[in-house]
């Protein structure tokens, strides 16, 4: 349903309500008094000003709001009901009429005549009653955020019968939860005995202190349906940057008095005793414990945030050459690799002593290992300012008002992911902005904010960092997709697809508009450059969109490059490893299961049918048949797929080493590993071996 | 089990408005056509949330409010009161009557939504 079927629906309504007026009218003639009649007249305006602003009838409303006034005086017994009054009324409601019937047609014949109208309507309003005439509307809800975050103290002591009104105080909490990190105090001094207690009334309050980035009447507007019944007091504490420079967390004692919970007096008296001040003042009864609690609360959150703004400082203020990082990790790579050839042969050996170091040298390699990794990670908000730049100046060129919002600067990523990521990033977001975003006088027609909004936002998930481009603008059109990538021979007229698969075929090679791939300065790179960059990564580009809301582009990479958890495989005498990540589960396949699918390459998994990959086959490794093979199942998207393999071996401590320059071009292999005997394992891509083996089978069919 | 919301609304096309805006976002609506009918569609139903409009023939929003809030099982139902600008004073009075919040006319169906998700969690 849109807005021209919502309008017809009004219109039919309109006019029966105009109906209405005019037998009201009528009868008022005959029978002045008849306060029922009217209401009913009233209720009949009210209606059609009411509706008419929620579809777009401005002129209707501006109009009948003044007779709907007059209605209400007549109401209340200030304005009798006249002849005046009624052929008055008439003539606006032949009016509204006219303009139900042509919305369009504003000529000044119309204009003309609505104003006499009004003028001589607004003139039977007594001199000393003066019509309240607020016309403002309800703002937008939605509000502005900025990059600079400040520290609220809220105290929220709702009235005993808010629970009265339907309102659930933790729902307001919840709220303001949403808006940024806070910690929460309840006051809970004030509930009495059971005996006494009245499950029906609200004894808490609530302190809470709140860490944001949207504006103070953001916090007011959570409060908006209490704040007349409940004590609401929101207090600036400091922002971020105030909190690093000279901002000291302040003294129990100050806190409480800024807060007016004790005054100058109690608290000089309670200093002068050397006690820990808020023992001192629960002591002598000058404030209950909650209130020193909640105080407390306070002065460690700053303390927190406090520490985080300083450890941002100090980890920016070490500067190594990131050659000699690289050579680091080059170097732990070889130690594990030694060290796993020590665990073997000690435990070939079985000399007890020799064990004994090889386990202290395999825990402290593990340790070494992981501090290394930490050494080069990033965090990801160091790339914040640039893309917040690009955002500025290329909303700009293209005529638009666009805003970044960033989420997770402080997600930890590898060095050379970072570095990687930056110009896929560039892609999607000016992506984003030159096709997502419309211009702010399209978007004011689909009753959006001017302001375009891009989010990116980081965050962990599992042994992955998501990274997330989203934008509220027009969002993908399936359609559209759909016809180019029929234009361009992509898929076939009649190709039967979910949109989520066809949202994925903007990542295809030939995609994109562009004439020519350039780098980030040419216009209209195509999404699969975007692609093929994640993947380089080992990570996934996921897509996602809401016509007339927006887009959302998640990118899924791996925290580091460098050393993985793998699967350790065989096939005949060849070692193989998969990521770990990618694995969901190793199952056997007997001979009977290879019959029962007619020669079919799928498996039935738990009533699932997953389809598989024979890697002897792939890799053309001759080996002795095996009477029960070992499937890999993955996960790869949204689909499992298996491989098979001879033998599983055990997990490994992947440390990735590159192929030489002379294999680069070779498909399903993304590295190497060497093993704790000196032999090669290769690694897997799992992705690209998946996509050869798909192309292969299309060449077969066709 | 999504959550039930009972309109009352004298206007077809507001109600067909805020019935279609809240069906699309999960939630079950019950229409009424004012406060009379709406009080007996109520009747020994559960009820997650009210939104009513103020001025209705037979039984207007205020009125409507005192009597849910006199039902024990929907003393504490979450009431929305949907008014006109021009109504400041009225907000006082649905408060005290027991409204949760209100809306003021005209309304997006976004701001419907948000309240709607303020109040019913």
């Amino acid at each position: 349903m849109n807005l021209e079927d919502n309008q017809k629906v009004f219109r039919e309504e309109a006019y029966e309500k105009l109906a209405e007026i005019e037998e009201c009218m009528l009868e008022l003639e005959a029978s002045p008094d008849n306060t029922e009649l009217i209401s009913k007249a009233f209720r009949a305006l009210h209606t059609i000003k009411g509706s008419g602003a929620m579809f777009d009838f401005n002129e209707i409303v501006t109009f009948t709001h003044d007779i709907e006034n007059v209605y209400d005086l007549v109401r209340d017994n200030i304005i009798p009901v006249s002849t005046e009054l009624i052929s008055l009324t008439l003539a606006a409601h032949d009016h509204i009429k006219k303009m139900l019937d042509d919305p369009g047609n504003e000529n000044e014949e119309i204009i003309d005549k609505r104003n006499e109208i009004t003028i001589a309507i607004r003139s039977l309003i007594p001199s000393n009653k003066t019509v309240k005439n607020d016309t403002k509307l309800q703002e937008d809800i939605k509000t502005t955020k900025s990059s600079v975050y400040t520290v609220y103290r809220i105290r929220f002591k709702p009235d005993k019968e808010l629970f009265a009104t339907g309102t659930n105080p933790i729902l307001l909490l919840n709220e303001l939860r949403e808006l940024g990190e806070c910690v929460i105090v309840a006051h809970t001094e004030s509930i009495p005995n059971l005996n006494e207690i009245n499950p029906e009334h609200c004894y808490t309050y609530w302190d809470i202190i709140l860490r944001t980035n949207s504006e103070m009447s953001a916090i007011q507007d959570v409060f908006i349906f209490v704040d007349d019944n409940c004590e609401i007091n929101i207090q600036k504490i400091g922002q971020d940057k105030e909190l690093d420079i000279d901002f000291d967390e302040k003294k129990l004692g100050d806190i409480l008095l800024d807060r007016g919970d004790i005054d100058a007096n109690s608290l000089q008296l309670a200093l002068q005793k050397q006690l820990p001040v808020g023992e001192i003042l629960i002591n002598e009864g000058m404030v209950d414990s909650g209130s020193i609690n909640s105080a407390l609360a306070e002065q460690q959150f700053v303390k927190k945030i406090k520490n985080t703004v300083r450890k941002v400082d100090v980890s920016s203020s070490i500067r190594v050459d990131s050659e000699k990082l690289d050579k680091l990790v080059d170097l732990v790579g070889e130690l594990v690799t030694g060290q796993a050839r020590l665990s073997q042969i000690a435990n070939y050996t079985m000399n007890s002593d020799l064990t004994t170091i090889a386990e202290e040298i395999e825990r402290l390699t593990a340790e070494l290992r992981d501090n290394t990794m930490s050494v080069r990670m990033l965090t990801f908000g160091t790339t914040f300012n640039k893309f917040k730049r690009l955002v500025r100046d290329l909303g700009s060129d293209l005529g638009k008002d666009i805003i970044l919002i960033t989420h997770g600067a402080d997600t930890e990523l590898d060095k050379t992911v970072i570095e990687q990521l930056n110009d896929p990033l560039v892609h999607i977001l000016r992506n984003s902005i030159d096709h997502g975003i419309e211009t702010p006088a399209v978007r004011k027609a689909n009753h959006k904010s001017e302001q375009g909004t891009v989010t990116l936002s980081a965050k962990y998930s599992g042994a992955h960092v998501l990274i997330s481009v989203e934008d509220d603008g027009a969002g993908l059109s399936v359609e559209s997709i759909r016809k180019k990538a029929i234009e361009k021979g992509l898929i076939t007229p009649d190709s039967k697809m979910t949109d989520k698969e066809i949202y994925q075929l903007i990542f295809m090679p030939g995609f994109s508009t562009a004439e020519k791939v350039t780098n980030v300065s040419g216009r209209g790179v195509g999404m699969d450059v975007v692609k093929k960059g994640i993947e380089a990564l080992r990570g996934t580009v996921d897509v996602d969109s809401n016509p007339g809301k927006g887009s959302t582009i998640t990118l899924k990479l791996p925290l580091t490059l460098a050393i993985i958890d793998g699967l350790l495989l065989s096939i005949g005498p060849e070692n193989f490893i998969i990521p770990l990540a990618a694995v969901k589960e190793c199952i056997e396949l007997t001979q009977k299961d290879v019959e029962a699918a007619h020669g079919r390459h799928v498996i039935n998994v738990r009533g699932q049918i997953v389809p598989y990959i024979r890697l002897k086959d792939q890799f053309h490794i001759n080996s002795e048949k095996q009477e029960i093979e070992q499937v890999v199942i993955t996960e790869i998207g949204n689909y499992q797929i298996g491989f098979v393999v001879d033998n599983v071996i055990d997990q490994h401590q992947t440390v990735i080493k590159n192929l030489s320059k002379v294999y680069k071009d070779i498909d399903g292999i993304s590295g190497a590993t060497i093993m704790a005997d000196g032999t090669v394992a290769l690694i897997i891509d799992i992705n690209n071996l998946l996509l050869n083996v798909e192309q292969e089978m299309l060449v077969q069919y066709t | 089990m999504s959550k039930i919301i009972l309109t009352a609304d004298d206007s077809t096309s507001v109600r067909q408005m805020v019935t279609f805006t809240l069906k699309n976002s999960g939630y079950e609506v019950i229409e009424s056509i004012d406060g009379a009918d709406a009080l007996q569609k109520l009747e020994g139903k559960k009820i997650d949330m009210v939104i009513t409009d103020l001025n209705m023939p037979n039984m207007n929003g205020i009125e409507l409010i005192k009597a849910i809030r006199q039902i024990p099982e929907h003393k504490f139902v979450p009431i929305i009161l949907l008014t006109t600008e021009s109504q400041a004073e009225k907000k006082m009075e649905g408060k005290n009557a027991g409204a949760t919040g209100w809306i003021v006319k005209p309304f997006k169906p976004e701001q419907l939504i948000a309240v709607t998700k303020k109040v019913l969690g």
